[in-house]
């Protein structure tokens, strides 16, 4: 049996983390080299965490499937970064950060994790700064801030609409630097296929070499996972088009607990879809609500054109629905809104799947010139997707899965309850509980690698036994012959169908099934579809080329067959959690207005899901205490 | 919505490094105006799966034109034909039912071609590890608002730091040289106060691995900015060669 222990220090919450780092084991800076620490991912959560640790003096190796690190998908993060800094002083500050987010978070996070990341969000704007990423500034040379959801105060950092590259090139160059003083081997190319461990804990991981097709192995004392999210299971989602799933996965069939795989996050400012064709979505960033008014048409089925709908004709829904947080309500509530007028028939377009957002106040009331510094880019983007002029339309936007705040448990240390198996970034399951709030992912990423696993896996290392481990242990051979043996059957099955064709109709189950709103019989019926799909893919697919190459088909049908395990799970999870919170909707939970209804008295808790075999999980539950913010009913009224 | 695009393909491909390379021509039917340019290949190569064919490996991620993952010279021109957008964010709109497109690879000597239209960009990460960085390890940094920076020195820094690693410059210029690219990182940090106490070795540096890689030398024929998805300014390339030069008249320890 697992026991689950969060390991949250004792004492008062302002205290924890200092603490904790006062206590925690040191290792002795002339032994840190003798540390051979893996890092999977150079995402925002990797990059720094690598560069961190190989700044303190650990052997770190970084491998990617990309070809260069500075490609990871947090290049495509828009919108900003948020800290309690308070330079604005309209009332922000660590405490405000902590409540936001565990409230946006709808009371399913820890305290304890989200008070530290309130409490060294601040840290990461000075390192980001020194680092020389550029901020947009106000004309006296200070730092600017903006608004985001969930957020009465101005809190989030940014660079243009570029803050997600800025930040990454930020972390690119300090892991570049330790790559090039020889402190940092840096992979690329390679994918993480297999999580290695010996006696119980994480001792290396099998990766293919996406170029040649080798099956090669590297050991070390830890293994930190930076991998990101696993909004593709729905096929069309905002993430770029390689973010797949399968080392967590991987490492979740080799004992890591997946927790709350149902909490993910359907954005709700995203261009709607064009058609059949369409491969991804894309975001539009939130900070366009700021200014941006979202609105509907009144009348079910009205025909006429947006300029043609006069004031009194139009529903600006979140306006008044949540007078006070308007425009700028969590994103959970405002994707929900969108989906049920669109179902009302009030949506936007031919399709009627999409609501206005529309500038036109803002353009009168700030100028065009404000508006084209702000969003300019943003602007232009629309544009070229939708060849639509926002400056004379309201854009049209829609929710589009985006975000998972599911991933593997890990606890306050960040590391799993496989020993020596660290999670970090979107990859884990940590602090934003049902629900996250704009510009906090950024925040979360770089708190875990710049300043909380550079501490705590110390702790671990200087307090762990361990026998020397090579890569010609027999754990690795096995893992390797697993893994060929996957790639075998998958290139030898030669059936009907492609790996993106059975991958779009396991993303139709999860949007209609395990989307934005979920009721018991959709979530059994999609149970029973995914493990359907899930035998014909391994009967019926086709896959082409060779292992021995770059084989960009075999690389995906590896992520989906993945996938069609994680969504069955997702499904499960929604299922047991018979309740509505943030992004989890159950339909048959809620008050009369329509709004979220909790289920504090049974469901205060973090499921955390163990493998047992494809379809069968048992459920761990942690359950969640709150000493400091006692849950309350979430209103954004 | 179904299509209503029918065009032929002549695209560049090759089995690896080393092996001789040629254009292959495929048909794709009812493309839709309103899919992008790589939808449209991932069409022809969910054709070509189905038939238990190798599908035309090309790169890609994030589909919004920042990762920098996406290449291609369409019809003779690094990222197509429009101005300021990477192959991703292309749309089969600008192109006319019946179209011949040419599909090729980047081609240049330090960015060698792995498969089809796949290349290895990695030298520009070993440009940037030889000096694309400010030297500042994690924590004991001061207060983000105890470094003044000017709204104008920001906007320069910001233009320049836009930069998304493509190669196109490279691929465009008939040098192959990636002055664009460097000179971008280099001018972000020469205008912030923050890259000031390295300012000389970073340019040295940096231009020294360019070189050491087998990029070619700058003639100034500003193809390279004709062709940035980003509009990266080939100004730029006169504040890398102001700064080179500033650099060997102060530093008398680091040798170019
Ligand atoms: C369009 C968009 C806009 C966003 N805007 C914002 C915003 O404004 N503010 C905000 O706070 N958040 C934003 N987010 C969310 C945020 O960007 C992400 O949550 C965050 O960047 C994730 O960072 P990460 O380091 O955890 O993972 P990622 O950046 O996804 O990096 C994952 C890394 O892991 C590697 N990897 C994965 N699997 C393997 C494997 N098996 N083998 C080898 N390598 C592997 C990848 O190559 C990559 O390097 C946005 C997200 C999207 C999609
Ligand atoms: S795919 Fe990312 S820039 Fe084109």
């Amino acid at each position: 049996m697992i026991k689950l222990n969060a390991k949250i220090p004792k004492g008062a919450i302002e205290d924890k983390w200092t603490n904790h780092r006062f206590n925690m084991k040191l290792v002795n800076p002339a032994n840190k080299r003798k540390y051979d620490v893996i890092v999977i991912g150079t995402g925002l959560a990797g990059a720094s965490a690598a560069a961190s640790m190989a700044e303190l003096g650990y052997n770190v190796t970084v491998l990617t499937y990309h070809d260069s690190p500075r490609r990871a998908h947090s290049i495509a993060a828009q919108g900003g970064i948020n800290a309690a800094k308070n330079y604005p002083t309209d009332g922000d500050s660590i405490k405000r950060l902590f409540y936001d987010t565990l409230k946006g978070g709808d009371y399913r996070a820890r305290e304890g994790n989200v008070y530290r990341l309130a409490e060294v969000s601040n840290s990461i704007i000075d390192q980001c700064v020194a680092q020389g990423v550029p901020f947009a500034r106000e004309y006296g040379g200070h730092l600017d801030n903006r608004s985001f959801g969930g957020a009465l105060v101005s809190r989030t950092f940014y660079s243009r609409s570029i803050t997600g590259q800025q930040l990454l090139l930020g972390a690119y160059s300090a892991l570049s630097r330790q790559v090039g003083l020889g402190k940092i081997k840096m992979i690329t190319r390679r994918e993480m296929l297999g999580l290695v461990v010996i006696d119980g804990a994480a001792r290396g991981v099998v990766a293919r070499n996406l170029v040649t097709g080798e099956i090669e192995n590297y050991a070390a004392h830890a293994v930190v996972l930076a991998t990101g999210g696993y909004s593709r299971v729905f096929f069309l989602s905002t993430n770029a088009m390689n973010c797949n799933t399968t080392a967590i996965w991987r490492a979740h069939r080799k004992g890591a607990l997946f927790a709350n795989p149902c909490f993910t996050q359907i954005h709700p400012t995203c261009i709607p879809l064009h058609g059949e064709q369409q491969s991804k979505l894309t975001l539009m960033s939130e900070s366009l609500r700021n200014d941006g008014r979202i609105w509907v048409k009144l009348k079910p089925g009205d025909k006429r054109k947006p300029g043609e709908i006069p004031e009194s004709e139009r529903d600006y829904i979140l306006e008044r629905k949540y007078p006070t947080y308007g425009n700028l309500a969590p994103r959970d509530i405002s994707s929900r809104a969108a989906k049920e007028a669109c179902d009302a028939g009030k949506g936007a377009g031919e399709t009627g799947q999409a609501v206005y957002l529309d500038f036109a106040d803002a353009i009168k009331r700030l100028g065009k010139k404000v508006i084209e510094e702000r969003y300019g880019n943003l602007f232009e983007m629309y544009e070229l997707i939708t060849a639509e002029n926002p400056w004379e339309v309201p854009m049209r936007i829609y929710p589009a899965p985006h975000y998972t705040m599911g991933g593997l448990w890990v606890d306050y240390n960040l590391m799993s309850n496989v020993p020596g198996l660290y999670v970090l970034g979107e990859a884990n399951f940590s602090d934003h509980g049902a629900n996250r709030l704009g510009a906090s992912a950024l925040m979360q990423g770089l708190a875990d690698g710049y300043f909380v696993i550079p501490y705590t896996i110390g702790d671990y290392l200087a307090g762990t036994k361990f026998q020397a481990v090579k890569t010609d242990h027999p754990e690795f051979q096995k893992e390797k012959v697993a893994i060929d043996e996957m790639t075998k059957k998958l290139l030898s099955i030669k059936g009907k169908r492609t790996t993106d064709d059975i991958h779009r109709q396991l993303g139709r189950i999860m949007w209609n099934k395990v989307g934005m709103a979920r009721n018991e019989k959709g979530l059994k019926e999609a149970i029973q579809e995914i493990s359907d799909l899930r035998e014909e893919f391994w009967k019926n697919v086709n896959v082409p080329g060779s292992a021995e190459d770059l084989n960009q088909a075999l690389e995906r049908a590896g992520r989906v067959a993945d996938f069609l395990e994680l969504g069955e799970l997702m499904a499960v999870d929604a299922l047991d959690r018979k309740e509505s919170c943030g992004g989890h909707f159950r339909e048959e939970f809620q008050y009369e207005d329509g709004e979220a209804k909790r289920d504090d008295e049974n469901y205060t808790y973090v499921a955390a899901w163990e493998f047992k075999s494809p379809g069968e999980w048992a459920l761990h539950k942690e359950q969640l205490e709150f000493e400091y913010l006692k849950p309350t009913v979430r209103s954004y009224k | 919505m179904s299509g209503n695009m029918n065009l032929t393909l002549k695209i560049w491909r090759q089995a690896n490094a080393n092996a001789v390379g040629g254009f292959v021509t495929f048909n794709v039917k009812n493309i839709s105006p309103d899919s992008s340019f790589l939808e449209m290949l991932d069409i022809l190569n969910e054709e070509l799966e189905v038939k238990g064919l190798d599908p035309v490996a090309f790169e890609h991620d994030c589909r919004e034109g920042i990762c920098g993952a996406c290449s291609l010279v369409i019809n003779g021109r690094p990222h197509g034909p429009l101005d300021k957008i990477t192959t991703c964010q292309l749309h089969m709109r600008h192109f006319k039912d019946g179209d011949t497109i040419w599909i090729e690879p980047w081609r240049a000597k330090a960015f060698p071609i792995i498969k089809d239209l796949v290349v290895d960009r990695t030298s520009f990460d070993k440009i940037i590890q030889a000096g694309g960085f400010i030297s500042v390890d994690t924590g004991g940094v001061p207060d983000a608002n105890a470094i003044l920076i000017s709204k104008e020195a920001i906007e320069t820094a910001t233009d320049a730091a836009a930069c998304i690693g493509c190669g196109a410059c490279v691929a465009a210029c008939k040098n192959a040289s990636a002055m664009l690219f460097v000179s971008a990182k280099v001018s972000q940090f020469a205008v912030l106060p923050q890259g000031q106490p390295e300012r000389y070795q970073r340019v040295q540096a940096m231009v020294k691995k360019m070189d050491e890689l087998g990029f070619g030398s700058c003639t100034n024929t500003y193809a390279c900015e004709a062709e940035c998805p980003k509009g990266i300014s080939v100004r730029n390339i006169a504040r890398l060669n102001r700064e080179y030069f500033n650099a060997k008249l102060k530093s008398e320890n680091v040798e170019a």
